[in-house]
């Protein structure tokens, strides 16, 4: 019925515009102006980051702002990737290291923990869960000096073990997110397979991970996100430089060479780009990942 | 082996299953547990005592009483510089952001042509680590040569020395905050699009313009992501860390005044290995994260609009 009512848009441009026709132009345009002006101002610090990486450090404080790099120095990009301060493959291959890991331990400790929660029945279930929220609610460095002080005792500090191990066991927010989706499920696959005398573990592994393989993506693309940005941790832990992964690399980068700032900007150009390349990617799961934190929180 | 067909009359021998789901379920939740054991509640009591000792790690902790909590009400001037700088973060970011956000996630949601692209360019700046978001701010803030100075000069401005300015480098910490916006934009953008059109529709044809369905429908109807937003923009700005440690070091430079409440924490335990007293301080983030949070959910049931009535 309300379509009868409420005009159509944009179909009937080829005729001869009436006075709401134009009107509708307007607001068109003007949404548009608007937009791109707002997406202007996001993708400056990108353009200066870019066009910077190519400039010397002449060129960066130039009396007059050089827009566009000139001359473009390319090589900077090879001159960052084997500059002593910034080992970046090396760099790199430690953020892999310690994405990787995180994530595979995220998603499997996860999605265990989420499915206990959701589809099995205990003693204690609904008030460990209701914990777990709450934990949510704890900044992380309440609990970060003990458990630094616990890892110290036992001699790993220095290495990634107190980066990896606590998130093989499960992180408050994935679980609370995976749960919504096991319990989504209907009962019916579960009991049948139930009755065919499959196992509960068999049931969780070939059934149920199978069918809420989007929502793992989401934990993954989350995971390794999460991982790339992570600072304070790797900060606090690591001690030997060909250790660090990229963000803490670029920051020793930085406080050691503050004058270097072309370098510093190729440098930080090479820490942005793997993620953007994997996040052009998976775009389509991080923007529902995204819609989803907020809608069932 | 027994197959069990659950029948009305074999409720009573199903006993034996439910136990084995019971075991089979604090099997899966296992892991959980520990963690909650090892890495929460160990560790939550543990800062707690902490902050009555003295303890720099090499020595046994000495019991010291409320000494670190005196020393931090009434002897240490940068505890109240960094709860005041904290506090002004969080006072001028957290509304910013929301209304920011909502804006732009409501102009996005009026149905323009190309939202995926500027979906894409808004969540971007998320992307980036926020070490390399600082340091490409570092040179947007330049006095003369970045891109912000010389737009604001352009406008007929004389801009600030941004980051050397005691009065300025804080709004130049919300500003760069501002960068990664798009995050909350989706999220906001989300909740707009799980409200039913045929309530708005019917608002229409009743003859209530824009504006009155904005306020009338659509901000009653999304205040459950706005409180998701308030909640998370409240917990997530009393934390701020990275960004003001790169400004600022570990001395909140200019002046104390990028010195940030997590800076001083860390500063204390890592720095100056302070365990003692950096836990006594991170019990009273823990207890203002708390106490606000608190009274946001005690708030949100008066404003806060629950279809159904629900939850």
């Amino acid at each position: 019925m309300s379509q009868v009512i409420v005009p159509n848009t944009g179909q009937n441009l080829t005729q001869q515009p009436s006075g709401p026709q134009i009107q509708r132009l307007a607001g068109e345009l003007g949404k548009h102006a608007l937009l791109i002006i707002v997406s202007i101002v996001f993708l400056v610090p990108f353009y200066w980051m870019l066009s910077s990486a190519l400039k010397d450090n002449n060129q960066i404080f130039a009396f007059e702002p050089q827009w566009w790099p000139n001359p473009v120095h390319w090589e900077n990009f090879a001159t960052a990737i084997n500059f002593p301060g910034f080992p970046y493959l090396r760099l790199l291959g430690n953020s892999v290291f310690y994405a990787g890991a995180v994530t595979i331990g995220t998603v499997f400790s996860c999605a265990a923990v989420a499915y206990g929660f959701a589809r099995l029945r205990f003693p204690g279930r609904d008030l460990l869960f209701g914990i777990t929220l709450a934990t949510l609610m704890i900044p992380p460095i309440v609990t970060f000096i003990p458990t630094y002080i616990l890892f110290a005792t036992t001699g790993l500090t220095g290495s990634y073990a107190p980066l990896i191990i606590p998130r093989f066991l499960g992180d408050a927010f994935y679980i609370f997110m995976l749960r919504q989706f096991f319990k989504g499920i209907p009962a019916d696959l579960s009991d049948a397979a139930r009755i065919d005398g499959a196992s509960e573990f068999r049931i969780f592994w070939e059934i149920m991970l199978p069918l809420v393989r989007p929502a793992l993506i989401v934990v993954a693309v989350f995971s390794i996100l999460y991982t790339w940005h992570d600072f304070f941790g790797p900060l606090i832990y690591l001690q030997d430089p060909m250790s660090y992964p990229l963000s803490l690399g670029l920051y020793a980068f930085r406080s050691q060479r503050a004058m270097e700032w072309a370098l510093i900007m190729t440098a930080s150009t090479l820490t942005v780009l793997p993620l953007i390349l994997v996040f052009l990617f998976t775009q389509r799961y991080f923007i529902r990942g995204v819609a989803m934190t907020g809608l069932k929180g | 082996m027994a197959i069990a067909i659950p029948t009305r009359q074999a409720r009573t021998r199903t006993m034996p299953r439910l136990d084995r789901e019971a075991r089979a379920g604090l099997l899966f939740i296992l892991p959980w547990l520990v963690f909650l054991v090892v890495f929460t509640t160990y560790p939550v009591i543990g800062t707690f005592t902490l902050s009555f000792t003295d303890y720099s790690v090499i020595e046994a902790p000495e019991w010291i009483g409320l000494d670190n909590y005196q020393r931090m009400f009434f002897q240490d001037s940068s505890f109240w510089t960094a709860v005041e700088n904290s506090a002004f973060y969080a006072a001028v970011s957290v509304p910013l952001r929301l209304v920011l956000a909502l804006l732009l996630a409501l102009v996005l949601n009026l149905g323009v042509r190309g939202i995926s692209v500027y979906r894409v360019i808004f969540y971007l700046p998320a992307l980036v680590p926020p070490v390399a978001a600082t340091i490409v701010f570092m040179l947007m803030f330049n006095l003369d040569t970045g891109p912000i100075n010389v737009g604001l000069r352009a406008l007929g401005l004389s801009p600030p020395d941004w980051l050397r300015d005691p009065v300025w480098a804080k709004p130049a910490l919300i500003i760069l905050g501002l960068w990664p916006l798009g995050i909350e934009v989706l999220v906001f953008l989300a909740g707009l699009k799980e409200i039913p059109q045929d309530l708005l529709d019917a608002a229409a044809v009743d003859g209530a313009g824009r504006w009155r369905r904005l306020v009338g429908i659509t901000i009653p109807l999304l205040t459950p992501v706005i409180l998701f937003n308030l909640v998370i923009g409240v917990i997530y700005s009393f934390q701020v860390f990275t960004p003001a440690l790169i400004i600022g070091d570990t001395t909140g430079e200019p002046l104390e005044s990028t010195l940030m409440y997590m800076v001083l924490i860390y500063r204390n335990a890592f720095r100056y290995f302070s365990m003692g007293y950096a836990a006594a301080q991170a019990m009273i983030l823990f207890a203002a994260v708390a106490v606000l949070t608190l009274l946001i959910f005690r708030s949100a049931r008066v404003w806060v609009h629950y279809e159904g009535g629900e939850r």
